[in-house]
């Protein structure tokens, strides 16, 4: 009866309520997410979700694991632009440390993580696509994805997980391979992508599944800590790289799109302009990198190259003392973040000079938004629900931890 | 307005005297350490006052030390200004007995999660939170995991003794 009264002013199918599982191994939600669904017919009265089925204890294992350790896992957080994850971490440490990156260093961070976060809107928007019913520009765009993994491949060596760069600066420099690899990128990407901005940005099937659905103001998406594409979609023009530029983002001439309802669609045109824009900076970092070593002289933490570990004295201890963990470390605590794929990606380290982190804390973005998806959703249809998260871009690999 | 150390701290400070217990700026960054008491009414007056709107609760975080007995658990908030572009963080600390902190889901509901994360990882119950319960783990587990007493490795292991590696050993120590 209690549930008659509840609902007592809405127009019941039958009089009827079912609890749905949408998930957690549903297809359509992308990832382990599960969500207990109240629902009216096709309506969601109420939505729970349930997190936490890859948590992997990430913050727990960075208590013992030693700086240049923590790397792999943050390449686990947000798997779909893994290079921000590794290159945050290691100005959280170089912040710490009180290390300088040279200038040629940081331009080629800002290449890699502005490839990544093309990469990561990618999947998010073409996936936007697969969840109105247009599987083609999904398909057709995800070459591109895979050129941009050639690019990590050539500069790391992997492709998904990718532990790039050192504390320091770039594990090594770019390769000749990787030139001609990024200037084909510079003038295929951007045709392509206007392919797919056809298919889609105009389409009236589109535009209809995707206006109104799963809106949120400014106000409560600040209210929920909202951060990156979401946040700016519902017009707040908040972007840690403009507010608190790293990695010489200053030097770099772009513009951060901002939304107006804070929709699946602003949402979508937002990532759209802000993989124009990463093309933007791109192409300036490229065109104007400086000359100069690719990593600082920090031998404390950065592995000397092994040519001189097996040949030098110096280089052999330093190598000895990295690998074995007996680098001093400052005492002291810091918080750097970076501008995620889906918003503020932050680091809090406490150190206390041992040679693990006393405490580390990531803060992700994805964990803290996704809280307010059962607002998002209510009163919605199932349907507009599935594009509401897909445009969150909820990673769960991020959620978790 | 150009907001600094200084004049966030002195404000706090003229607003709630004696409430800031402690303060240092490490990297730069203003920290200060407050009681348990003083901290939700701490965070609506930096939020709502017209000058410093603090309108971003960045994040939320325990942190367990084991050695400060009588305060061995804390909370540690960051906060933002996105209007004057400014950071500073705020922690409070309590007896792991007595692990209760207030709940900041009143002023923020981004708290949430955080603080449920926070009783997950730590075990510190958040008066007045509308749903503490465990997120990230399992309903039915009965540790609060990141606290040190529990390790991450087998305890018999040696090779990998603190003591050896900068450390004087505290860490899980006297536990064992």
């Amino acid at each position: 009866m209690q549930v008659q009264s509840y609902f007592s002013g809405l127009d019941t199918i039958d009089g009827e309520l079912i609890t749905l599982n949408l998930g957690p191994t549903h297809p359509a939600t992308h990832g382990i997410f599960q969500n207990v669904l109240k629902m009216d017919g096709e309506r969601i009265i109420e939505a729970e979700q349930t997190i936490g089925y890859i948590h992997r204890a990430f913050e727990k294992l960075g208590e013992r694991r030693p700086y240049n350790q923590i790397t792999p896992i943050t390449d686990r957080l947000n798997y779909c632009s893994s290079p921000i994850n590794n290159m945050g971490w290691h100005m959280t440490v170089e912040k710490l440390i009180g290390c300088e990156v040279p200038k040629r260093a940081q331009y080629m961070r800002v290449i890699m993580m502005e490839l990544a976060r093309i990469a990561d809107h990618l999947i998010c928007n073409s996936v936007i696509g697969v969840d109105t019913g247009a599987l083609t520009g999904f398909t057709y765009i995800f070459q591109e994805r895979e050129h941009i993994y050639d690019l990590y491949e050539e500069i790391c060596g992997t492709r998904l997980t990718t532990n790039m760069g050192r504390i320091g600066g770039m594990e090594r420099d770019f390769s000749p391979a990787f030139h001609t690899k990024m200037k084909a990128f510079l003038t295929r990407f951007p045709k392509k992508f206007d392919e797919f901005t056809s298919l889609l940005e105009r389409n009236r099937i589109f535009i209809d599944r995707t206006v109104g659905a799963g809106p949120i103001s400014g106000e409560r998406a600040l209210e929920y800590g909202f951060t990156g594409p979401n946040l700016r979609a519902a017009g707040v023009d908040y972007d840690v790289r403009v507010a608190n530029p790293y990695s010489s983002y200053e030097d770099f001439d772009f513009i951060i799109p901002v939304g107006e309802n804070g929709d699946t669609y602003d949402r979508f045109l937002v990532r759209q302009e802000e993989i124009r824009q990463s093309v933007r900076i791109i192409e300036q970092a490229y065109k104007n990198m400086p000359e100069g070593p690719y990593h600082a002289d920090v031998p404390d933490f950065y592995l000397p190259s092994k040519d001189d570990v097996y040949t030098k004295m110096e280089a052999l201890i330093y190598h000895f003392k990295i690998v074995m963990g007996e680098v001093p470390v400052p005492v002291g605590e810091v918080y750097h973040a970076v501008e995620g794929g889906n918003g503020e990606l932050g680091f809090y380290l406490v150190s206390d000079g041992g040679r693990q982190p006393f405490r580390l804390h990531f803060r992700r973005p994805c964990f803290i938004y996704y809280q307010a998806y059962p607002e998002m959703i209510k009163g919605s249809f199932l349907s507009d629900a599935i594009l509401t998260m897909s445009s969150m871009n909820v990673i769960a690999g991020e959620l978790d931890a | 307005m150009h907001l600094s150390n200084d004049i966030m701290r002195a404000a706090i400070e003229q607003q709630f005297p004696g409430s800031i217990l402690k303060h240092e700026e490490p990297y730069g960054m203003l920290t200060m350490e407050t009681t348990r008491e003083q901290i939700i009414p701490i965070l609506e007056f930096v939020k709502n006052d017209p000058a410093l709107q603090v309108n971003f609760l960045t994040s939320l975080c325990g942190i367990h030390y084991p050695d400060q007995s009588g305060r061995e658990l804390g909370v540690v908030y960051h906060m933002q200004s996105m209007r004057n572009n400014f950071r500073f963080r705020i922690k409070i600390f309590f007896s792991i007995e007595d692990a209760v902190a207030p709940t900041a889901t009143t002023l923020w509901p981004a708290a949430n999660w955080m603080e449920r994360e926070t009783y997950d990882f730590f075990g510190v119950h958040f008066t007045g939170h509308p749903n503490l319960k465990r997120i990230l783990n399992v309903e039915d587990m009965d540790v609060f995991p990141l606290r040190k007493e529990y390790r991450l490795e087998d305890g018999t292991r040696t090779d990998k003794d603190d003591r050896f590696f900068g450390r004087d050993g505290h860490e899980g120590r006297e536990f064992d």
